[in-house]
């Protein structure tokens, strides 16, 4: 792993500014920042391991564990509030069975919240990878996880 | 000018290609488009051109003919074969696609004539779906970087400062502050380099303009940058977009190339001697980065945690350099300002708040979208007037402007002429312009609990009256709905809210009780229904309420049980009433949302 990382973090050494988008190239092409990621990126910019892991726990978007094949995204954007969508992220907690920032046991899914995907007409909605799905009802949650599953 | 013009008669096919048409699958519409010109040999006299958000995001996805001005709605892939033979071949507009007026019930086919679009003044969105994102040829077709042009032949920085300031155009991030006074305060510093930033940080749940503007037109914004670099004698600036807007990202950097290749940025632009280059940063989830100084400190690579000011940004800024730092849409709004001078921008909108405000309308309401108006319409104008009305006929209980930060306000409220002024003495603010129509199944706690959850969880931590503050808040709001609230619990919330507003460092904890505040003022029988009678009137509070169902006004449809997850709906017999299994029933109301004969009731 440590040749990879060097290659992914060559372009930003001897920059300033670029803690950020150097993690978050690394997470791009890892999926997470595992342990030794944070080493090497604390060694390539001269900056101490313990600040780099203040930036990731700062901020939302970096994780330091892997997640599932697919990740559900349930948008708790005001519009989808008020359109219900608190009962259809509990929809989706039952059918997955997990809670926020879970995986599934098989790592078939991850489940997190997004502040707001900014497609409100479509409220409630709701993202899995890269297919959103508008104006779920809680129904609609256990159909959609259904169909996945092939049970239909 | 208008927006054909560049492309003489050519006709076009515009296929909105927002966020929100893009998630009904816009973009296969768009090649199922192509493939059907091409099946019909007519690729090389129409075109097919994907542009940014449209606006009606309702309607979605939207496809325009062009120069007929012929507007389509809800359109399917499976639509375009019929788009084409029809329209582009046979001259028939296909009519079951236009838009039909909930009113009057009659189609109309040109979007220039629906509601939606009449009663709107577009400035910032002046391109928004009239071109092509990633052409900058379509953008100087309409005018782009004439602006620019003119500030590089001629005029010194005070000049172009001076027609900003004349404008009277106030910072479009939601505080209001005077665009032009920053700039000259930072023109004044005689440290170098300085910089110019703009803040696309759109973190508030249900604000949506400031990626539709970047995704529909980047080179205004691009333009209105390089002017203010201009302006106050910068060579740098830098775009903070989160991470989570990927498209506007690759639109703005595929303008920046263009823009490098057409000699609009980079050294020596237009032979003037002035350079500017841009950059795009990157945010990574942190709503409290959309605070000036502590984006710079994220552009900067560090925690985004905010400082004490003064000094201001215009003093040390980004690397503790002179900095401006402006919303998107007030730098989109520069070159219009600089075209057709700040004594044009002046005249519109109201005397304190000239120009116009961008709306992200969402919520329970009929026609959801992206709205603009001359600042001082009324929210009437705007939520019933373009907007259509609250969704199914229900009654209207409050609208919430300005996000997190902002307030609830009632309908009584609802001839307030909205401008930054009048909406912070009614208890809201402008702020970002999110806009949230609520009916009457809304409950005014929990939408107070949802935005205190929402700050509590973004607070930074760095002062205590924010960190803890919010956190105690939100405990007291959580009872309440769960039914366990004291006597006591109101005054206290308005105590603590104080408290937070008096002592918190930056405008995140400062705003925070809004949204309690407002709803406590206006809305202060629905918490004491929730602390003295355990009642929920919206009938949102799982805690306090139960379903059942009317057997009268029922037929027995069997839609809710259909819709019911839990199947606690059960349907014996058409026609005949449904039975509710009160053990399996979970509260989530769908059978109440699906009725369409209102005999669901909710206690």
């Amino acid at each position: 792993m440590s040749s990879q990382l060097a290659e992914i973090l060559a372009p930003f050494k001897g920059k300033k500014g670029v803690t950020i988008p150097a993690l978050q190239q690394v997470q791009e092409e890892l999926g997470y920042l595992p342990r030794e990621a944070i080493d090497e990126v604390s060694k390539t910019l001269r900056i101490s391991a313990s600040e780099i892991y203040g930036v990731i726990t700062f901020y939302a978007q970096f994780r330091t564990s892997p997640r599932g094949r697919h990740v559900v995204r349930v948008c708790r954007g005001t519009a989808c509030h008020v359109r219900g969508g608190g009962v259809v992220l509990d929809q989706v907690k039952i059918d997955l069975g997990i809670d926020e920032n879970e995986n599934t046991e098989d790592m078939e899914y991850t489940l997190e919240t997004v502040a707001c995907i900014g497609a409100c007409a479509l409220a409630p909605a709701m993202v899995i990878d890269e297919d959103t799905f508008g104006k779920v009802s809680p129904g609609k949650v256990s159909e959609i996880f259904a169909s996945r599953r092939g049970d239909n | 000018m208008t927006h054909h013009e560049g492309n003489g008669n050519k006709r076009a096919m515009l296929v909105c290609e927002g966020t929100g048409c893009v998630s009904s699958r816009s973009v296969y519409i768009r090649e199922e488009l192509q493939k059907e010109l091409t099946n019909h040999g007519l690729a090389d006299s129409v075109e097919v051109k994907p542009t940014g958000c449209h606006g009606f995001c309702e309607k979605g996805p939207i496809v325009i003919v062009e120069p007929d001005g012929i507007f389509y709605c809800n359109v399917k892939e499976k639509d375009a074969a019929e788009i084409v033979e029809s329209h582009l071949k046979g001259g028939t507009p296909v009519e079951r696609l236009f838009y039909k007026d909930p009113a009057t019930k009659t189609l109309i086919p040109k979007y220039e004539d629906i509601d939606f679009y009449k009663k709107q003044q577009r400035i910032v969105l002046r391109n928004c779906g009239h071109i092509n994102p990633e052409s900058i040829d379509d953008y100087i077709g309409v005018g782009g970087y004439e602006g620019l042009k003119q500030v590089l032949s001629g005029m010194s920085p005070e000049q172009v400062i001076d027609e900003v300031t004349k404008s009277g155009l106030r910072g479009r991030g939601g505080a209001g502050f005077p665009t032009g006074r920053k700039w000259a305060g930072a023109l004044k510093s005689e440290r170098t380099p300085k910089y110019v930033v703009c803040n696309a940080d759109e973190g508030d749940p249900g604000a949506f303009m400031d990626r539709s503007t970047l995704e529909a037109d980047p080179h205004a914004v691009m333009e209105g940058m390089a002017i203010c670099g201009y302006a106050i004698g910068s060579n740098h600036g830098y775009i903070y977009v989160r991470a989570e807007y990927p498209l506007a990202i690759n639109r703005l950097k595929i303008a920046i190339e263009q823009a490098k290749e057409r000699g609009f940025l980079g050294e020596n632009i237009m032979g003037s001697g002035f350079s500017f280059n841009l950059e795009i940063a990157q945010g990574a989830g942190a709503f409290v980065c959309g605070e000036a100084s502590a984006l710079m400190y994220s552009i900067e690579g560090k925690r985004g945690m905010p400082r004490v000011k003064p000094p201001r940004s215009v003093e040390s800024g980004l690397y503790t350099m002179p900095t401006v730092l402006n919303n998107v849409k007030s730098f989109a709004t520069v070159p219009v300002i600089i075209s057709n001078g700040g004594e044009w921008f002046a005249g519109i909108g109201s005397p304190n708040s000239p120009g116009t405000a961008v709306f992200a309308l969402t919520g329970k309401v009929v026609n959801s979208g992206l709205v603009e108006v001359p600042m001082g319409a009324t929210l009437r104008e705007i939520i019933f007037g373009i907007g259509g009305g609250v969704m199914g006929g229900r009654e209207f209980k409050a609208v919430q402007t300005g996000g997190p930060s902002g307030g609830c306000l009632p309908a009584d409220q609802l001839d307030l002429p909205v401008d930054f002024d009048s909406l912070d003495s009614a208890g809201s603010i402008m702020g970002s312009g999110g806009m949230v129509v609520m009916d009457k199944r809304t409950c005014m706690v929990d939408v107070a609990r949802f935005f205190l959850s929402f700050t509590q969880e973004e607070s930074c931590g760095k002062c205590n009256p924010c960190r803890i503050g919010t956190e105690l808040v939100l405990e007291v709001l959580e009872r309440i709905c769960e039914g366990k609230g004291k006597p006591g619990d109101i005054e206290l919330l308005e105590e603590w809210s104080q408290t937070i507003i008096k002592g918190s460092l930056c405008g995140l904890g400062k705003s925070a009780p809004n949204p309690v505040l407002s709803t406590i003022r206006y809305f202060r029988d629905e918490y004491e229904a929730h602390i003295n009678e355990q009642r929920c009137p919206g009938g949102i509070c799982k805690e306090l309420i139960s379903f059942s169902i009317d057997e009268e006004l029922c037929k027995g449809c069997g839609l809710c049980a259909k819709n019911c997850p839990t199947k606690a709906v059960i349907l014996f017999e058409k026609k005949q009433p449904v039975k509710l299994d009160q053990e399996k029933c979970i509260n989530c109301g769908t059978c109440y949302d699906a009725c369409k004969f209102d005999a669901v009731i909710v206690k």
